[in-house]
Order: C-alpha cells, then structure tokens, then sequence
C-alpha cells in the first residue's frame, strides 16, 4: 500500500504533530514496510478467538473510593507552564 | 569492590568493612571519571545520594539491615522519583521534576538502598541502541565504538563499567534482555504484572514490564525480591503472594526440565549466536538438567502483533504530553492547536514521532478492528 503526502499529514494531524514533507515522506515509507509486515496476521483465521490484553487475563478489580494520596497539587502545578491560582492556562479556545 | 555481588556488599555492610556512605562515594568517584566517555546516566546528584547513603548507615546501625539496605543502585529515568528530573530521554520531560514516586522507587527506598543516579536510555523507551536519547548515545564500555543495546542502554553500561552493582530497567520488546546480552550482564524481564508499573513512564501499557539488571542470577534474585509484589495502584499488577526468589538461588539444577523453542532454531538465527546457545545447553545438560524440545507454532506472528500493538498503545499513552499540565511547551503559538501540534514536533525526536504516527493510524477509524483487534486476538494463539 503507496502513502501520499496528504494522507500522511491527515495522520499527523490526528496525532497532533506538525510534520514538514521530508519527514512525511519517511513516515510513508516506514507505514509501508510495517503494513508489509502485519499483512501476515490477515492470513491467520482468528474466529471464535477472544482478544488479549493480559498474560494471564486477570480482570480489572475494583476498589473503595477512597482519598489514598496525598495533595500533591502544590508541586504539580509547580510543573506547568502557565498556571493560574489552581488552573492550567491555555489559549482561549471559545471566542 | 567493583567486582563484589550484591551480597558481599550486604555482608561489608554488616561487618563495618564500609559504611554505605563509602560506598556511595565510591560509585560516585567512578561515575566522575568513567561515564563521560560512557554516557550511562542523565541525572547524577551527589548530595542527594549521600543523604540516602547517611540515612541507611543509620538503618544499619539501628540493626535495621534488609539485603540491599546501603547499597546504591542505578535507577533507569523512566521511573519516577520524588525530587529527581525524571526525563525519559526526552527533551519533552526534561524539566520535569517528579512530584511522587514511583512504586519501584518506594520499595528501594524502603529498603533503605541508595538511589545512584538516573540512567540514560532510548527516547520513550523506543530504540535498541541507545541512539535516540534526547542525552546523546549510550557508550558500551567493553568497546566504546559499539553499542550497549537499547533501551536501558544505559542501566546496562551502569552496571558493565562497574559504576553501579546493580540497576533497574524495564522491558517491552527486549528493553532489558538484549542490552544485558550486550553488555555481557544478567537481565530478566519478568512475567507481566509481577513488577508494578506504577509510576513508571508508560510506553505500551500491555507490553511494559520493569525489571532487575546485575551481574548474576542470584543479584537479579535480591533485587525481584524488592521489586516484586501486588501494588493496588497498578490494576494490571498480579494478586499473589510475594516469592522469594533467592530461595533454592544455588541449589543444584539437576532433574530441571527446560524447554527450548524449536522455531527459536529456524532461518535468520546467526550460526555464532546459535553456537553460544548450544554451548549453553549442553551445560545446563551437563548439570543435570532435563532439556525438552517444545514448539511456539505461532512465534513468527509474534513480530507483526508487536508493530501494531506497541505503537498503537505508545500513540494513546503519550498523547498526554500536550504542553499544558507539564513538560515542554513551545515558545510561540496563536491558538491552542497550534501550541499542541508545535508542542509535539519539537518535543519528541523522530523515532517516537514515527512510533506514535504509525500507531495513530492502525488505531484510526476503520483500521481498529483489522489491526489492533485482530493482534489482541492472535496475541493469544501466540
């Protein structure tokens, strides 16, 4: 399967990545070998399989909802950018 | 002292040969003078370490001595640490400073081990040589014109150029096996879930697994037994009772039964690697154990599910470094998809950017039931 540019950009764009043509180019290239590759596993017949995620298909457990952490809140706005009293600032994004 | 196993220095400890803070200067003094040539660690900070180091002479004093207690290790920077830079080899993270710790790190400073330092690895965790650091590349220290392997490439020159005993890394597609081969060390990825993930920089959650490097078994032993454990803080993390791997550690292997993959043996196996393997077993044979041919038909899929599952979790678990709640964020921008998509470009190095586009795209619409299903599914005929 060939990538043009576009696609490879309309990709980028969902990963949200500004990529100039050069990179897009080896980014195509890359997608081709590996869809090469994967095209082995549309040859395996997977009916009636289940899907896994966990070597030995532990389930998720619950928990109480209960505080266990301590208020770390001080030291990670500390780490942001721009912060203001307890938020995180961006750009305006409703006019 | 360079030479000694985790266990001598548990007994120089015991006995006063040394005090922790000794030892610590020790390793420190190496780190002044190799690793510039090797590139082993990101963060060294001395005053930190011999804080810890004090602190554990105190523990010993107090007749509070585990195994590791005073020892330092080196600790790969994709685990958070309290107060420490935690970069993950990336320019992305390289202000970040740790506002908790993770679980790995809790339990070593439980201990009382000594933190050594940060170690250098692939960006992300995504390389096998060490080569796409944000730091520069990692130097092997048998011949610095090669590499360490990759990505604890350099937990791995840590402990081969003797500037720590021991250190963690973590493993998702041969992270820790192929750099201690490498670098000539123990390595052991052990069974998904036995070490908590919590805290540690996620690459692909399914896949990532944190683990001991060391010179032998017997140290990869004592640092699992620090390591291991259920941790309700990660869901992935096993529910079982907590081993002791140094249990039966030099007990004889005779009468062992160990199974040997036959398509392990099949084309593209390098017939100098494939003499040291026989070479090896004919010594486990040697020793009395029983070697049994068993058959992985499905191995050969296991390379193709890796490139889709790897870089399709890698795209979800670092589309949290946005520029806004930590990390880096770029300069200029008008609006906030400008700030994001600028934000990503320079932040991450080519490699990741690649794995993350790649994984975007087998978990873009349409694409999420032929690639990443379909690899959940064959994952298990694996």
């Amino acid at each position: 399967m060939k990538f043009d540019n576009d696609e490879i950009k309309k990709v980028a764009h969902l990963a949200r990545i500004n990529i100039n043509e050069n990179e897009a180019d080896k980014v195509g290239e890359k997608l081709e070998g590996i869809l090469e590759l994967i095209d082995q596993m549309t040859q395996v017949n997977t009916d009636g399989i289940e899907p896994m995620a966990h070597a030995l298909d532990i389930n998720q457990p619950l928990r109480e909802d209960k505080v266990t952490e301590a208020d770390i809140r001080e030291k990670s706005l500390k780490l942001s950018n721009e912060t203001n009293q307890s938020l995180f600032i961006v750009p305006r994004v409703i006019e | 002292m360079i030479n000694f196993s985790l266990k001598e220095l548990s007994e120089g400890l015991k006995q006063k040969k040394f005090s922790s803070v000794e030892l610590t200067q020790f390793f420190l003094n190496r780190l002044d003078l190799y690793n510039p040539s090797i590139n082993a660690f990101i963060t060294i900070d001395k005053d930190k370490s011999l804080a810890m180091a004090k602190h554990s002479d105190e523990m010993i004093k107090e007749g509070n001595q585990d195994y590791l207690t005073g020892i330092p290790i080196a600790q790969k920077d994709i685990f958070c640490a309290e107060g420490w830079k935690t970069s993950c080899g990336s320019k992305m993270l390289d202000n970040f400073i740790a506002p908790y710790d993770s679980t790995v790190i809790s339990k070593f400073n439980a201990v009382g081990a000594v933190n050594l330092g940060k170690t250098n690895m692939d960006e992300f965790a995504m390389g096998s040589s060490n080569e796409t650091s944000f730091y520069g590349n990692v130097k092997n220290p048998w011949d610095t014109k090669t590499v360490p392997g990759g990505s604890s490439g350099g937990s791995a020159a840590a402990v081969a150029g003797r500037f720590a005993p021991a250190a963690t890394a973590t493993d998702t597609g041969g992270s820790i096996r192929q750099p201690a081969s490498l670098c000539g060390l123990t390595g052991l990825k052990p069974t998904y879930g036995l070490v908590s993930r919590y805290g540690m920089i996620a690459f692909a959650s399914s896949l990532d697994q944190a683990g001991p490097m060391c010179h032998t078994a017997e140290d990869c032993a004592a640092m699992m037994n620090v390591m291991s454990g259920h941790d309700p803080k990660d869901s992935t993390s096993i529910q079982r009772e907590k081993e002791n791997y140094l249990t039966g550690i030099n007990d004889p292997i005779k009468g062992l039964r160990i199974g040997v993959p036959k398509e392990f043996f099949s084309e593209g196996l390098e017939p100098e690697v494939e003499k040291i393997i026989e070479q090896g077993i004919s010594e486990y044979k040697k020793l009395g154990a029983e070697i049994v041919e068993i058959s992985l038909p499905n191995n050969h899929l296991s390379i193709p599910v890796y490139y889709v599952i790897a870089p399709a979790e890698a795209s979800s678990n670092l589309s949290r470094y946005d520029g806004v709640r930590y990390g880096y964020r770029t300069k200029e921008y008008d609006d906030l998809m400008e700030m994001y998509c600028k934000t990503r470009e320079e932040g991450f190095g080519d490699e990741v950017k690649r794995r993350i586009m790649i994984g975007t795209y087998v978990l873009s619409a349409g694409y999420y039931d032929a690639y990443y299903l379909k690899a959940q599914k064959i994952r298990r005929l694996i």
